[in-house]
């Protein structure tokens, strides 16, 4: 077992792969954040045409595969379209990271922008009708009084979002990157007489990466809960 | 929309209603603009020609891809769904109980296979049934897809149950130990009922979850439906038209499912009288999530 172990670590390159995760996750969660925020905006705006599109973005989003939107990224905009991220000339390796990544961030920002959302639901109402009372419009309102409470309130949600996000990393091995997943497929193949093994490190791998990052949102959003 | 957004915004006086019809009229043009983008952009990679569309007229593409494609989707989600409400009802149970040990190792599991990523859970259960099990033959693939969702889902099903139990009124629990049940049949009896009732909506958002996560047997070669797709698409050329139908029929799937599971809380929400409010934190309580009916935390 041990032997077995030390014999994968030396033949395969794991922290690589999980390196890779983290490399996934650090930039779609940064893209999720922004696209949903926009959309969560949208979706609490006065103007009618605006909360419908951002209506519609979530629920068209949030019931379609991720699976699907990563092929849709990879095989469709980016194989048959021929369609390119960034610099023309890198690698194929790097071009389908990119739309592995900006498939994530299409996916989890439906996500960012319902977690937000349900923060804004927590602000209670006299905050809004006080910022409004003191002249504040929509955007000032919004601004200074509800989003920053609402952030508070959206913690909780947004780290379920981001561990979410972390195992769905694993989806983009369906286009080639050589993430987690990835690597485990191949390591099974060759050496199936370790399966055992290979899961248990690879598990253990989505086990590190997951749970301090639900102990510290959890932590987090009770430190900076809004008292009330 | 609820009352709470609304109130970000007063009563729009005449300068406000001018300045949201000017932002309407942008908003509007804006998002025209970039369909229109990509209506153009699609038409001039000549994804929008007939040649491309035509396959989805004739009855023998949706005979024999995508329907049965459609069909492997929904049996590898029946037989998770029920499997994973066995398996997720015995792991709440477990959670639930008296005994520390069994207590433990449930809660243990459930957190486990919270962490690890369903498409792993796949590869695993594909593979060891392939070269530990020795198993082979056509139902391989559907064996691997229902066990990766399965553990999952179990252990999401798991919390769902511990939360609904948790939300119950005390008394009930008080009760049925008053009148003489064991801890097992309060539970069994009294509490489960009353909490897989509570939690029925959010059980069927993760049927949602569910459907669209067995789109990932596509890496263990299941003839689910994006795989069916892909087949049909290099036949007839057409991956982008196939990709949007499949896209379409997906969302129109989930988002009935979604409209059951709103009306279904709504109607349980007038009906729920007497019931303590379940506890504010949403950690706890999913039911607490303004739309609980929906998905809140994505999965695959």
């Amino acid at each position: 077992m041990i032997e077995g172990l030390r014999e994968l670590l030396a033949e395969y390159d794991v922290l690589g792969a999980f390196w890779m995760t983290i490399k996934l996750t650090v930039v779609a969660a940064i893209g999720a954040l922004l696209i949903g925020t926009v959309v969560a905006i949208m979706r609490v705006s006065p103007i009618n045409v605006l909360r419908a599109a951002g209506t519609a973005y979530v629920t068209l989003v949030r019931n379609t595969p991720l699976t699907l939107i990563v092929f849709f990224c990879a095989f469709g905009l980016y194989i048959t379209l021929g369609y390119r991220l960034g610099p023309e000339d890198s690698p194929i390796d790097v071009q389908n990271f990119r739309w592995g990544v900006l498939g994530l961030a299409i996916y989890h920002a439906a996500f960012v922008a319902e977690a937000l959302r349900s923060g804004v639901n927590t602000v209670p109402q006299g905050q809004a009708e006080a910022a409004r009372a003191i002249g504040l419009g929509f955007g000032a309102s919004l601004t200074n009084v509800v989003l920053p409470q609402a952030f508070r309130g959206a913690i909780a949600p947004l780290g379920n979002v981001l561990i979410a996000l972390i195992k769905n990393t694993t989806v983009v091995a369906t286009i080639g990157v050589a993430e987690a997943s990835y690597l485990m497929k191949g390591m099974i193949e060759f050496r199936a007489d370790l399966i055992y093994v290979i899961f248990a490190i690879m598990a253990t791998g989505f086990v590190v990466l997951t749970l301090p990052i639900g102990v510290l949102f959890t932590n987090l959003s009770r430190r900076l809960a809004v008292r009330r | 929309m609820s009352a709470v957004t609304s109130i970000l915004f007063d009563a729009p006086g005449p300068k406000a209603r001018l300045r949201h019809w000017v932002l309407t009229v942008v908003g509007a043009l804006a998002i025209a603009a970039l369909l229109l983008v990509l209506i153009r952009e699609l038409a001039a990679k000549d994804q929008l020609s007939a040649a491309k569309w035509e396959p989805f007229l004739d009855p023998v593409t949706w005979t024999s891809y995508l329907l049965p494609g459609l069909k492997g989707t929904l049996i590898a989600a029946f037989y998770a769904v029920i499997l994973g409400l066995v398996f997720g009802i015995a792991l709440g149970m477990g959670r639930l109980s008296n005994v520390r040990p069994i207590r433990g190792a449930c809660g243990v599991f459930v957190e486990f296979f919270r962490a690890v990523p369903v498409l792993m859970m796949m590869l695993f259960a594909y593979y060891l049934f392939l070269f530990g099990f020795q198993i082979s033959g056509d139902n391989l693939s559907l064996y691997g897809v229902v066990a990766g969702l399965t553990f999952y889902n179990a252990s999401v099903i798991a919390e769902l149950i511990r939360s609904g139990v948790g939300s119950l009124p005390q008394g009930q629990r008080e009760a049925g130990l008053a009148i003489g049940l064991t801890p097992f049949s309060t539970l069994w009896h009294i509490l489960l009922p009353q909490a897989i009732t509570l939690m029925l909506p959010s059980i069927i958002s993760q049927l949602v979850v569910i459907l669209k996560d067995s789109a990932l047997g596509f890496l263990i070669l299941y003839e689910e439906l994006i795989r069916s797709g892909q087949t049909l698409a290099s036949s007839k050329g057409n991956l982008i038209p196939t990709f949007l139908v499949i896209a379409v029929i997906f969302i129109v799937v989930n988002y009935t499912l979604t409209l059951v599971a709103r009306r279904l809380e709504r109607r349980l929400q007038r009906s729920r009288r007497g019931t303590k409010p379940p506890p504010e934190d949403p950690m706890l309580n999913p039911a607490m999530m303004p739309a609980a009916a929906e998905a809140t935390a994505p999965s695959q």
